[in-house]
């Protein structure tokens, strides 16, 4: 699986990045993060709000930090 | 430590649509009797004396900082159910072929509502940008999202009166109208990056995810939390600062430098404010404070304005994606707006 983190490097971002890797390391999903910080990158998703959350290829969440248990559930965890 | 947080949040989403509604009553009757209550307490139970400077300086502190907070907390909470009906897709959506001048009102009126952060600064003008929007009136909604700010609303109302509110309201509105209708017409589009034009944005595949009505009050829950755990700090503070300087500081304090009759108090107040940059609870214990002693409203008012609408962190963010002329165009004209704001203040009042 491969997770996206969209972002300018804003402290909101940051804080994103920080919650999706406790959501990957609790529930055990092999994933692969990356943090995204070119904004012609960024844009080509068509968010308009910093930070995006991109599971495989899709915008799951844009301009907000999801839950740390609805990441878990967007990963697939239990 | 971390963990524990969140686990919390998650597990506390069921009841929070319950909590507000106990909380209603609750807060209606504390903001009732609150005045009263307070006066029992000074001068019946602390048997204070009437009319000396301490008491009224006790007896303001106390009834004013549960009163703003109340405020604040409902407020918040109401903008940010609100704001879960906004968001910058649609906010978009709404402005595309919208002819200039009206597309800047609906830009400064969505932009008081749309959820809307520094940090998104630059995906939001090239998302608009892209879609077609005119430059005008996207700056019309980079000028709208910051200067109006519910907390700064509140406090306002809250300590100055329901005026001030109204009129830092529909003033912020009318700059942000005009000067992105200013900048539309100055044909600015050459002071863009040439590559901002290039980028061909993709289609927003958000998987739409139901937002129930308990999910929006989840969302004002989160915004009173997020909101006033930062402010709640700086609220007290200057309230602290406006008891205070009650009766003990002269009362024409300020006057001579930023009394009505010093004209150029107002252009100095927009020059130093536009460079500082706090948010608008940080800003208010100083107008509290200058307004106390005799600054003109006008004045004081500008000197907001143009520290929290305009920033130098939004500048530099901003640099990225339009030359230098631009930058220097978008402040000198909301600069100017606000200077006009406020001289009019001076002049009425």
């Amino acid at each position: 699986m491969k997770i996206s983190i969209l972002g300018m490097g804003c402290a909101t971002c940051n804080k994103l990045e920080d919650t999706v890797r406790q959501a990957v390391k609790e529930t055990g999903v092999d994933a692969h993060i990356e943090h995204v910080t070119d904004i012609k990158k960024i844009m080509a998703y068509g968010v308009m709000t910093a930070p995006a959350l991109v599971i495989d290829g899709k915008v799951v969440a844009a301009g907000k930090i999801p839950a740390l248990a609805d990441i878990k559930k967007m990963i697939g965890g239990k | 430590m971390n963990e524990c947080c969140t686990t919390n949040n998650n597990e506390n989403k069921k009841i929070n649509f319950y909590i507000p509604l106990f909380l209603i009553p609750l807060v209606v009757v504390i903001y009732i009797f609150l005045e009263r209550g307070v006066n029992y307490f000074v001068f019946e139970i602390l048997k204070l004396d009437k009319g000396s400077h301490l008491t009224e300086a006790i007896r303001f502190f106390l009834y004013d900082t549960p009163k703003v907070l109340i405020l604040l907390t409902v407020i918040v909470f109401v903008v940010g159910i609100i704001r879960s009906y906004f968001s910058p897709e649609k906010t978009r959506k709404a402005l595309e072929g919208k002819p200039l001048f009206a597309g800047n009102v609906m830009a400064a009126a969505l932009g008081v509502f749309t959820p809307f952060c520094t940090c998104s600064a630059i995906p939001l003008f090239i998302g608009f940008v892209e879609s077609g929007i005119p430059l005008g009136v996207t700056f019309s909604f980079l000028v709208a999202a910051p200067m109006i700010n519910e907390v700064a609303l509140v406090l306002l109302f809250g300590l100055f009166g329901w005026k001030t509110a109204v009129l830092y309201a529909s003033t912020g509105l009318i700059i942000a109208i005009i000067s992105g209708w200013v900048i539309g017409k100055l044909k600015v589009e050459r002071f863009v990056e040439e590559w901002v034009y290039e980028i061909k944005a993709g289609d927003f595949q958000m998987v739409e995810q139901k937002i129930t009505f308990t999910d929006r009050i989840q969302a004002g829950h989160t915004a009173v939390v997020d909101i006033v755990s930062k402010v709640w700090i700086y609220i007290v503070a200057g309230i602290a600062i406006g008891a205070a300087v009650h009766g003990y500081v002269p009362e024409n304090f300020m006057a001579s430098i930023m009394g009505k009759s010093a004209w150029w108090s107002v252009p100095l107040a927009v020059l130093i404010g536009v460079p500082l940059y706090s948010n608008a609870a940080g800003i208010i214990p100083i107008l509290q404070a200058l307004l106390e002693k005799g600054a003109a409203l006008g004045t004081a008012l500008a000197f907001m304005m143009a520290v929290i609408g305009l920033s130098l962190p939004e500048m530099i963010i901003l640099r990225k994606i339009i030359k230098l002329p631009l930058i220097i165009i978008f402040i000198s004209v909301v600069a100017t707006g606000i200077m006009i704001v406020g001289f009019l203040f001076n002049i009425i009042y």
